[in-house]
């Protein structure tokens, strides 16, 4: 690392980060704020990737980071033509209604 | 550059924090693109420049700006504001609090104890031509997989937004 910032520091702020995006996942009853919680931790993870490479001074940290990306756009695209046919159906993005969707 | 760091850590969990309980989705948008901002500007200090713009015209420019899309697409007004300020009172957060913050103590314990070991060697700012030949030397395989997924992606994202106006499919006691 060209800075003097631990190691241990950018992991727990990647930590703090995941844990506040799984509260978030398992508190909110709205689809997007599912999603958003669920960008926060790949967010976080990408994160600890980047750390840990730049502390050994690999680039694979930020090819991993890449492919997290990739996911992560992946998983939007579909996660949010999910939310719009939901929407289309139930007027409303309540996730509790999934639990009565059919087939 | 080490204060650089420590205050845009505290942007990015403030931010966070705010883009997870903020009741309006654009408002909470908004906020995480503060946020993965934040994220970038660490990266930067990381030593990886290139991942940091990656952030800022992927993540910020490209993901972030999809959701304002489709909450604009969907009229998410007043009415969904005042219903989501209903589902997210205090008792709602304490189950959820409760089990990330274990978990946060348990891996911040586990991260604290361990001191890490040395790192092999001086890093520098990685240039893009680095990452470029890792990802299409070692992990060209990992890259093909990738192009697989957004191909699976792409097609499922075109297959789910049709609108299939002979089966409405509606489920029970939803208003119509």
């Amino acid at each position: 690392m060209n800075t003097h910032v631990p190691l241990e520091h950018v992991m727990l702020l990647a930590v703090a980060l995941f844990a506040i995006g799984l509260a978030g996942l398992l508190a909110r009853r709205n689809l997007i704020f599912m999603l958003v919680s669920v960008e926060v931790m790949l967010n976080a993870a990408g994160l600890a990737f980047i750390a840990a490479g730049a502390y050994w001074g690999q680039v694979d940290g930020q090819s991993m980071f890449i492919f997290i990306l990739t996911m992560a756009a992946a998983e939007v695209a579909v996660g949010l033509a999910i939310i719009l046919q939901f929407h289309w159906r139930h007027h409303h993005l309540d996730a509790d209604a999934a639990a009565t969707m059919k087939g | 550059m080490t204060l650089a760091f420590y205050i845009a850590a505290a942007v990015a969990l403030a931010a966070t924090f705010r883009a997870v309980t903020h009741a309006d989705a654009v408002h909470a948008l908004l906020y995480f693109i503060v946020s993965l901002l934040a994220a970038a500007v660490i990266f930067y200090i990381l030593g990886a420049p290139f991942v940091a713009a990656l952030e800022i015209i992927i993540y910020a420019g490209a993901i972030i700006v999809l959701f304002l899309f489709v909450v604009m697409l969907l009229h998410i007004g007043r009415g969904q504001r005042r219903e989501e300020r209903t589902w997210i009172r205090p008792r709602v957060w304490i189950g959820p609090a409760m089990l990330a913050a274990v978990l946060l103590a348990a891996t911040v314990t586990v991260i604290l104890a361990e001191s890490p070991p040395a790192p092999y060697d001086l890093p520098q700012a990685t240039a893009p031509s680095d990452i470029g030949v890792s990802l299409f030397g070692p992990y060209v395989v990992a890259v093909q997989l990738a192009a697989l997924l957004l191909l699976a992606g792409l097609v499922g994202a075109s297959h789910l937004r049709r609108h299939d106006k002979s089966t409405p499919l509606r489920a029970k006691g939803d208003p119509p």
